[in-house]
């Protein structure tokens, strides 16, 4: 018996703002516990919410981003369920008319292009977080109010391969937007999944299977991966799928059973009556529309096309927006973009593999990048040098060209400057000259040792060795 | 020291003139209260702070209108630093971290806070026989109830006590005790008066406004209260006429509307005829009368406590022991934290519109209770809208009887709701609604409603002022008050 796979994701990513969706409180992270909170997101009595239209504004960029369409007039509804994480006993959330809906990306897997559609997004409040220790257990409200979107995918994912290149492709449209980090390893962005499976000609949706607790794609995944193995077992021995909801086990890499779902969840959902419906005006999504910032595929584009870099090299400057946004940086500072490409790709991905830091975090610059780079071009300094100066400059920030000057790193290149001393050093070991007469080559290297030592290694070796060559066959 | 011959006005030129102090009048008015409270337990907390407050005012000087004046505010406004339990065991430990915007403003102009009135548990009921604190009395005969929910309120102006109190009306609660008690009561068009840091009971219909002796004095207050709010989504941005400057009582011209259906068989005739007497007046003062029909009104009852219970019973969820508020004892685990705290800390007519509004917003009741109540609301506003195309003001009855006897209805929940059907349709439609004194029945006060556009306070102001100056009823000293003399 052969069966088919059904896959949905719905993926939390967590909005850029400075405050919280409903509450002007700061959003920030790593601050002591409850100290970025107000009365409102402690739901005291008599507390009222406020909307952040600049996260709505966000929500809306993301959906753009993913071709849905935008719902015009739209309102809030409460979600109500008591957790000791949800102040007010109810999330507000947009249920009965989502932000947008009807949205689709694009994967390619194995080769093969496939549009995946998305069912809806809607703009939501993220909870408090419990925490547990010995017998007491801890409420931080720090995360309290923090704009979500929530995007729901069709189920017309049916590999989990295919989840795998839905989820990257999600986390790089989002993150080319600027509306969000979506750093799974952060949680601004979250995963879960629901899997079915059915016997191939079945015309019976299989039972749905809830995942949780995926913590990266390779999970999301590995976890899939299970889940199918898992179920096509139980059916080809006659069973059943219950109705639940699993956890993905990292350490084992296998699903295990969190709770068995008996019927739905009753959120007694209505209008949240404290903020009026709203009107979105189509001149505002309009205006939206013309700010977003160029997606990760046309930039692709533009880097093979326009700037002459290889296919493969584009594919990894685009990866991350922090990435291309700093390529196309740096080569606003008329740096060759070949050159700059190379840099990103080699010396300062190797840098920040190492550290296992983001590019914002180092100190580099596109300026200095570009400004490193001319020198070498120019052949002011030389890339042995260059390797020193790129250390400096992205561990301390400072600036290549006068650091390479302060230093006294700057090649020497000038010929009148160069060929008295190469006359001198010549003019002092007629042995060597003799053996290079003799074809004993190696003398050649004796001989620029000695010139690099009298530079104190600043000269340009290519100068060197043709003023060189040029006075050793004249003697 | 007791409020019967007065009027924001002349306090306020005794005050301007140095006749008397903020700090002396606010320790009289402390004096008479104290004097009162026993028999008519008005207030959850007679606020101590008050003098100090009132010292400040005398050193800043006497500015506005109701600079150095003390008011009364109901319990389920927020007060920062001073008690404020919404008459529940639940919160009967919470201190406000925060001022409630129509607290702050009320303290902007200078008026003095002696404290906070009972009301029934959350607003909910129309007796005050519902608070955690004991029922408040009426002034007029101590075994009658003030009407709720603002009965501790209205039993303070009504008592002398002070010239004005805040109130809260969600399906009434400003008009019924108004009515009940003989004085002026009025609940704004809602979205007039901020609602941040008013305990919510129902928030498309809660509405705070103002009860006083004198219409002109609950113009004063509305004119200082009144506002768009940045903290209340749903407070209007329109601009607040100063409504007392603007009082007019001249009638001729005015389109008033009776309803037929206000005039119902349940309602006691005596009430009806004192109705029908005051609203002859207004035609003698040169208005014009009509009857109209509001065929929806039958159903006004059932739509308000589906709604109002819903939404209820989501606004009283985070009440869950957790940050703040009662919490109960000796719980083995999270569920039964919240189980056990919110089956001890509320009462029984809380939990009764709990159960009632968690079940109209369930899966499988959501479309016939709160989906279908809220499209009657829809047609129900839209009858009162065509009304008002053509009219200035409605006018009716406000209650179906004068005050009745403490524990006569609390046992029998659905005469208790029946109670509302005249009042609830203001707050379904949002509209402006008053109780102005008509006359007695039995030595019980009796009161006239009126009911105006969206945002034409005003009219009623005018309308409620006309009547009062032909009546003069704010002259009549409670009886049971009385016979104490």
């Amino acid at each position: 018996m052969n069966f088919e796979t059904t896959i949905g994701l719905e993926v939390h990513v967590e909005l850029k703002t400075n405050s919280k969706m409903f509450s002007p409180s700061p959003v920030a992270y790593g601050a002591e516990p409850n100290t970025n909170t107000n009365v409102i997101d402690f739901g005291f009595p008599g507390v009222l919410p406020s909307v952040n239209k600049g996260g709505y504004r966000l929500g809306v960029m993301v959906a753009l981003a993913l071709n849905a369409e935008i719902e015009k007039h739209t309102h809030f509804d409460r979600k109500n369920y008591f957790y000791p994480d949800n102040p007010k006993a109810y999330q507000l959330t947009q249920h009965e008319k989502p932000l947008g809906h009807d949205g689709w990306l694009e994967v390619e897997v194995n080769g093969e292009k496939k549009k995946i559609g998305i069912e809806e997004l809607h703009v939501e409040e993220d909870a408090g977080k419990n925490t547990h220790h010995g017998n007491s257990s801890y409420v931080d409200l720090n995360r309290q109010g923090t704009p979500l979107v929530e995007i729901v995918s069709k189920a017309d994912m049916h590999t989990p391969d295919e989840a795998y290149a839905y989820l990257e492709k999600l986390r790089q449209i989002v993150q080319f937007t600027g509306a969000s980090d979506v750093k799974m390893e952060e949680g601004s962005m979250r995963v879960d999944t629901n899997i079915s499976i059915t016997p191939i000609g079945s015309d019976k949706l299989g039972t749905k299977v809830e995942l949780k607790n995926l913590n990266s794609f390779n999970y999301v995944r590995m976890g899939l991966a299970y889940e199918e193995k898992r179920q096509a077992a139980i059916l080809k021995n006659g069973g059943t799928i219950g109705q639940e909801t699993r956890r993905f086990d990292e350490k084992t890499g296998e699903t295990v059973l969190m709770r068995v779902k008996s019927g739905a969840d009753d959120y007694r959902y209505f209008p949240e009556p404290d903020l009026p419906a709203f009107n979105i005006d189509p001149s505002w999504i309009k205006e939206i529309k013309d700010s977003l910032p160029e997606p990760a595929e046309e930039r692709r584009n533009r880097y093979i096309n326009e700037l002459g870099i290889p296919e493969y090299d584009a594919g990894v400057l685009t990866d991350t927006k922090e990435m291309s946004d700093f390529f196309d940086e740096t080569v606003k500072y008329d740096a060759n973009p070949k050159l700059v490409s190379n840099w990103l790709m080699g010396e300062v991905n190797g840098y920040l593999n190492e550290k296992k830091i983001g590019l914002l975090d180092t100190k580099l610059t596109p300026e200095h990048l570009a400004k490193m780079i001319n020198l070498i071009s120019d052949g002011t300094i030389s890339s042995k040098i260059a390797k020193k100066v790129f250390q400096e400059t992205i561990s301390n920030g400072t600036e290549p060209e006068g650091w390479v000057k302060e230093k006294g790193m700057v090649q020497e290149s000038d010929p009148a400057v160069l060929k008295p001393m190469i006359v001198d050093v010549l003019d002092n070991n007629q042995q060597s000259i003799d053996d290079f007469k003799n074809g004993k080559d190696r003398a050649v290297g004796f001989l620029i040792g000695q010139i690099m030592k009298k530079t104190r290694g600043q000269a340009n070796p290519k100068v060197v060795n043709k003023i060189l060559m040029e006075e050793l066959n004249i003697r | 020291m007791d409020y019967f011959n007065e009027t924001i006005d002349l306090l306020h030129k005794k005050l301007a003139d140095k006749e008397i102090t903020a700090e002396s009048l606010t320790k009289d008015t402390l004096q008479n209260i104290n004097d009162k409270e026993a028999k008519l337990n008005a207030y959850v907390t007679v606020n101590d702070q008050a003098t100090e407050d009132a010292k400040k005012v005398d050193e800043k000087g006497i500015e506005g209108r109701l600079s150095g004046i003390p008011v009364a505010i109901k319990d389920n406004i927020l007060t920062k630093g001073v008690l404020t339990t919404a008459s529940s065991k639940i919160l009967s430990n919470f201190m406000p971290i925060y001022d409630a915007t129509v607290t702050e403003k009320l303290k902007n102009a200078g008026a003095i806070n002696v404290g906070k009135t009972n009301l029934d548990e959350f607003a909910m009921g129309s007796s005050t026989e519902t608070s955690y604190y004991g029922t408040s009395h009426n002034a007029w005969d101590y075994t009658k109830v003030p009407g709720g929910s603002s009965g501790g309120s209205a039993a303070a102006v009504a008592s002398g006590d002070v010239i004005a109190a805040l109130g809260t009306d969600t399906g009434g609660s400003i008009r019924q005790p108004a009515s009940f008690n003989g004085i002026f009561g009025i609940k704004p068009t809602y979205g007039r008066v901020s609602r941040w840091g008013v305990i919510a009971f129902a928030s498309s219909l809660d509405q705070v406004g103002v009860m006083s002796k004198r219409v002109e004095d609950s113009a004063e207050v509305l004119t200082t209260i009144a506002g768009h709010d940045v903290h209340d989504s749903t407070s209007s941005e329109k601009e607040v006429p100063d409504y007392r400057a603007n009082l007019n009582k001249d009638m001729h011209g005015v389109k008033i509307a009776v309803p037929k259906e206000f005039w119902h068989e349940g309602t006691d005739p005596e009430v009806l005829k004192t109705v029908d007497e005051a609203i002859e007046t207004y035609k003698k003062l040169g208005a014009t009368v009509e009857e109209v029909s509001l065929p929806s009104l039958k159903h006004a009852v059932e739509v308000y406590y589906v709604i109002a219970s819903s939404e209820a019973s989501s606004n009283l969820q985070r009440y869950d022991g957790v940050r703040y508020g009662f919490r109960a004892k000796d719980v083995k685990n999270i569920k039964e934290l919240f189980v056990n705290s919110r089956s001890e800390g509320f009462g029984d007519e809380v939990k009764r519109r709990i159960m009632l509004g968690t079940f109209t917003l369930s899966a499988g009741a959501y479309d016939a209770y709160f989906k279908k109540a809220a499209q009657v609301r829809t047609i129900f506003i839209n009858e009162l809208k065509a009304v008002l195309d053509k009219y200035d003001l409605i006018a009716g009855p406000v209650t179906t009887s004068t005050a009745f006897g403490i524990g006569e209805k609390i046992d029998d929940p659905l005469a208790m709701y029946m109670n509302d059907i005249l009042t609830i349709p203001a707050n379904l439609a949002g509209l402006p609604a008053a109780s102005v004194p008509a006359g007695t029945v039995n030595g019980l006060p009796v009161g006239l409603q009126l009911m105006a556009n969206s945002f034409d306070e005003q009219a009623i102001f005018n309308a409620a002022y006309a009547l009062q100056e032909e009546n003069k009823f704010y002259e009549q000293i409670p009886t049971a008050l009385k016979e104490e003399d």
